[in-house]
C-alpha cells in the first residue's frame, strides 16, 4: 500500500472498484456539489471532481473536493496542466492533502479553443507525464519537483487517463507503459463503447504485464438518447462509438432511449468484468448522477465492500 | 524566418492620419521572404494608403525606402537623412526592426505596419508555418527533427494527448498532430524505442520564462 | 459634362489578348475608346502594383486579359495573373474602392469579337459603378490617364 486511500484499499483487496464523477457548477453554488455527491453515496468508492472540464470555468476542483470530503465521501482531485504551473499544482496538492484528499488524476486538459475563454494562454508548464513524475516524487521521495524537502509529504494515490481509442492506435499501449513508468498507480480509460477495440488494447497491455503494475478502471457512460450517441460519435475527439451502438439507441422509441442507454451500459460492464486486467469501473454519468446507483445495482457492483 | 502579416488598413490609417509626412520603411530579409514587408509590399502599401487619402480629398506625402535589415544599427543609420523630412515612420519590418528604428530615432513616432507572427519556414510557395518558439534548449535531436514545443497545441513533451485524431490535432483538422509526425519519423529512423523515454519537466529559464534574453559574444562585442 | 465617361486600362498579353484586339481592329469591330490598352508579354507579368498605380493615376476600371486557360504561351502565366487579380480585388475592397472595378478575362488570339464585347461590357459596368472614388474627391483630372 502506497497511501491511506480507500480507493487503493478496495483495489488492493482484489475487489472491483467503482468510481464516478461530479462536475462542479459554473458558479459559487456549493449546494449543487453536495446534491450531486449525495446521489453517489454508498455506490462508489471514490468520486472524480473534474477540473474546468472542456476548458469552461467552473468552481475549482480543489474547492469542490473539500466540500465532498466534508460530506464523508472520498474525492479524486482532477488537475489539468492547461491552467496552472508546477508551483500552483504542488501547492494545490499540499492543500488538498491537508484536507484529507488523497486521490488525484493528472491530466493535460482540453484545449481552451473548445471552451468559454479561447483567448486564454494555456500554461502547460509541465505535461501529464511529467505531472505524474512530480506527484510520485512528492510522495515517495518527500521532495518538491525543484528538489527541496517537503514538510509532511502528501501521500497521493496517483491516477492518469489512458485512451485506447485515440490515434495512433499502435502507440496506445506504449503510452500506458510511459504513464506507468512515470508513476501512475491507476488509470481511467476513455468511455468504452467499442469493446472489440478495447479488448485488443487490453491484450497489448497484458502482453507487456502492465495490468499487474497499474489498476485499470474501465470507463462506461450511459447514453441518454440517440442524439447523444451521435454527438459523441462525431463531435468528441478521441471517442469511438461504433455504428451498432448508435443504431441500437436509434432503434427504440424516444421515451425508451434512456432505458436502453442504461441497459447498454450495464451489459458493457458485465462484458468488461470478464476482461482480465480490468480492476474496476468508472461510471461517467454526466448530469445523470441519479442513475449511478441503479447501474451499480444492476451490474452487481452494489453494495461497495467495507475496507 | 520571422513571419508577419500586414495589419488591416483601417488600423494603419489610424496611425498615419494625424501625420502629414510619412517615411515608409521595408526590410529585405524575413518579411521579404514571407511577402509582408519587402520592397514590393512597401510599394503596394504606399499606393493603397495614397488611394485611401485621395478618397478623403487629401494626398499623403509618403517616402518609400527598403533597408537591407532593420534589426542592425548600421542599416537603420541609413534613415538618418530622411527622418528630418518626415513626421512619423511606418515600419514594415518585424517587431525587432520596428523597435530598432524607434530606439535610434527617438524624436518621431515609429509605427508597426505588420503583426509579427512566428518563427517559421516555407512549407511551399505562399505557405509559411510555425516551426520554432525559441525555447533556448533545443531538443530536435531527440524528436526526429520535429519540434513539439512549437508545433503541439499543448506543448506536450511526452505526447500525443488523447485528442489526436487521424494524425490531426483536436483543435482543428487543418492542424497536424505533431506527435503523430514525430512518431512516424522515429519509426522511419528505426528509433521507436526512444518513444518510451520520458522527457522530464522542462527548464523554461532558457526560454522567455527566464526574462528577456541577450546573447553576448565577448570576442565580438566592443 | 453630363455623362461620365470612364477611363479603363486593359493589360493585354501579347500572344492572345493584344492579337485579339488587333483582330477586332482589322475586322472593323467597334469597341469603346474608353479602353486604353497596355501590351505586356504575358498577363503573368502584371503585378499588383501596376494595377494599383493605374487606379492611383485615375483609372476608373482595370482588367487583365490573358490567354484561355491551358493555352498560355508561358504555361501558367494567366493562372498567376488570375490569383493576383483576386488578391488585388480584396485589397481594393479594403481600401474602399470596390474590387468589382477590376476583372480577369481570358480570350484567344482569334477572338476579335470577344475582345470588343469584353471592352463594351467592362465600359458599361464601370459607367454604372461611377467614377473612381479616389480621383473624384481629389483634383486629379480624369484625362491624366495611364503612364
Amino acid at each position: 500500500m502506497k497511501t491511506e486511500s480507500v480507493l487503493e484499499k478496495v483495489l488492493a483487496s482484489g475487489n472491483l472498484a467503482v468510481t464516478s464523477e461530479c462536475g462542479p457548477p459554473r458558479g459559487a453554488v456549493p449546494e449543487k456539489v453536495r446534491e450531486k455527491a449525495e446521489l453517489l453515496r454508498g455506490c462508489v468508492d471514490a468520486v472524480n471532481i473534474t477540473d474546468n472540464q472542456t476548458a469552461m470555468v467552473r468552481m475549482s476542483s480543489f474547492a469542490a473536493c473539500v466540500l465532498v470530503r466534508q460530506m464523508g465521501l472520498h474525492p479524486i482531485l482532477q488537475s489539468v496542466t492547461r491552467d496552472r504551473n508546477r508551483l500552483a499544482i504542488q501547492s494545490d496538492i499540499l492543500g488538498a492533502y491537508s484536507h484529507e484528499i488523497d486521490n488525484m488524476l493528472c491530466l493535460s486538459g482540453d484545449h481552451p479553443h473548445f471552451g468559454d475563454h479561447p483567448q486564454a494562454m494555456n500554461v502547460h508548464d509541465i505535461d501529464s507525464i511529467q505531472f505524474l513524475q512530480m506527484v510520485k516524487k512528492m510522495r515517495d521521495e518527500g521532495k518538491f519537483q525543484g528538489g527541496d524537502d517537503i514538510l509532511n509529504p502528501p501521500k497521493m494515490f496517483i491516477g492518469a487517463a489512458a485512451n485506447p481509442f485515440a490515434d495512433p492506435f499502435e502507440l496506445r499501449v506504449a503510452r500506458l507503459a510511459k504513464k506507468v513508468k512515470a508513476g501512475a498507480d491507476f488509470v481511467q480509460t476513455q468511455c468504452i463503447y467499442n469493446l472489440d477495440k478495447f479488448e485488443q488494447w487490453m491484450q497489448g497491455v497484458r502482453d507487456r504485464g502492465l495490468h499487474e503494475k497499474v489498476y485499470i478502471l474501465a470507463v462506461v457512460t450511459p447514453m441518454k438518447s440517440a442524439g447523444m450517441a451521435r454527438y459523441m460519435k462525431n463531435k468528441v475527439p478521441g471517442m469511438d462509438v461504433p455504428d451498432e451502438v448508435v443504431e441500437r439507441m436509434a432503434g427504440v422509441p424516444k421515451e425508451k432511449q434512456a432505458d436502453e442507454g442504461i441497459k447498454i451500459c450495464v451489459e458493457t460492464i458485465q462484458r468488461l468484468k470478464e476482461v482480465e486486467g480490468v480492476s474496476g469501473f468508472h461510471i461517467m454519468a454526466i448530469e445523470w448522477e441519479q442513475k449511478v446507483a441503479e447501474i451499480t445495482e444492476k451490474a452487481g457492483l452494489y453494495p461497495r465492500p467495507e475496507v | 524566418m520571422i513571419t508577419a502579416e500586414r495589419k488591416p488598413l483601417e488600423e494603419i490609417m489610424e496611425f498615419v492620419k494625424p501625420h502629414g509626412r510619412i517615411l515608409l520603411v521595408g526590410c529585405n530579409e524575413c518579411v521579404t521572404v514571407c511577402a509582408a514587408g519587402g520592397r514590393k509590399e512597401v510599394g503596394l502599401l504606399a499606393s493603397a494608403l495614397q488611394l485611401k487619402f485621395m478618397k478623403e480629398g487629401q494626398t499623403l506625402d509618403i517616402k518609400e525606402m527598403t533597408l537591407e535589415r532593420q534589426c542592425d544599427p548600421e542599416y537603420v543609420e541609413e534613415l538618418a537623412s530622411f527622418v528630418d523630412q518626415a513626421d512619423a515612420v511606418l515600419s514594415m519590418a518585424c517587431g525587432c526592426g520596428v523597435q530598432e528604428v524607434a530606439r535610434r530615432y527617438k524624436n518621431l513616432p515609429v509605427y508597426p505596419a505588420l503583426n509579427t507572427k512566428f518563427m517559421g519556414a516555407s512549407e511551399r510557395q505562399g505557405v509559411w508555418a510555425e516551426r520554432c518558439q525559441g525555447c533556448g534548449d533545443c531538443l530536435l535531436g531527440i524528436t526526429g527533427g520535429i519540434c513539439p514545443i512549437a508545433r503541439c497545441s499543448k506543448r506536450l513533451l511526452n505526447g500525443p494527448c488523447g485528442g489526436s485524431t487521424n494524425g490531426k490535432c483536436e483543435i482543428s483538422p487543418e492542424v497536424d498532430c505533431v506527435w503523430q509526425l514525430i512518431w512516424d519519423r522515429l519509426k522511419a529512423l528505426g528509433m521507436e524505442d526512444r518513444y518510451e523515454d520520458i522527457m522530464p519537466a522542462k527548464d523554461w529559464q532558457t526560454g522567455r520564462g527566464g526574462g528577456p534574453r541577450k546573447i553576448i559574444r565577448e570576442d565580438m562585442a566592443e | 459634362m453630363n455623362q461620365f465617361e470612364p477611363v479603363i486600362v486593359a493589360f493585354c498579353c501579347h500572344y492572345c489578348a493584344y492579337t485579339a484586339a488587333d483582330m477586332a481592329g482589322s475586322q472593323r469591330l467597334n469597341y469603346p475608346p474608353n479602353v486604353k490598352i497596355v501590351r505586356v508579354p504575358c498577363s503573368g507579368k502584371v503585378d499588383a502594383i501596376h494595377i494599383l498605380k493605374a487606379f492611383e493615376k485615375g483609372a476608373d476600371g482595370v482588367y487583365v486579359a490573358g490567354c484561355l486557360v491551358g493555352d498560355c504561351h508561358f504555361k501558367n502565366g494567366n493562372l498567376k495573373a488570375a490569383r493576383r487579380v483576386a488578391y488585388v480585388k480584396q485589397l481594393l475592397d479594403e481600401i474602399g474602392i470596390n474590387g468589382d472595378r477590376l476583372e480577369m478575362v481570358y480570350m484567344s488570339a482569334g477572338m476579335g469579337e470577344r475582345f470588343s464585347q469584353v471592352a463594351r461590357d467592362m465600359t458599361q459596368k464601370i459607367r454604372d459603378l461611377g467614377p473612381n472614388p479616389a480621383t473624384t474627391a481629389s483634383t486629379l483630372k480624369a484625362e491624366q490617364a495611364v503612364a
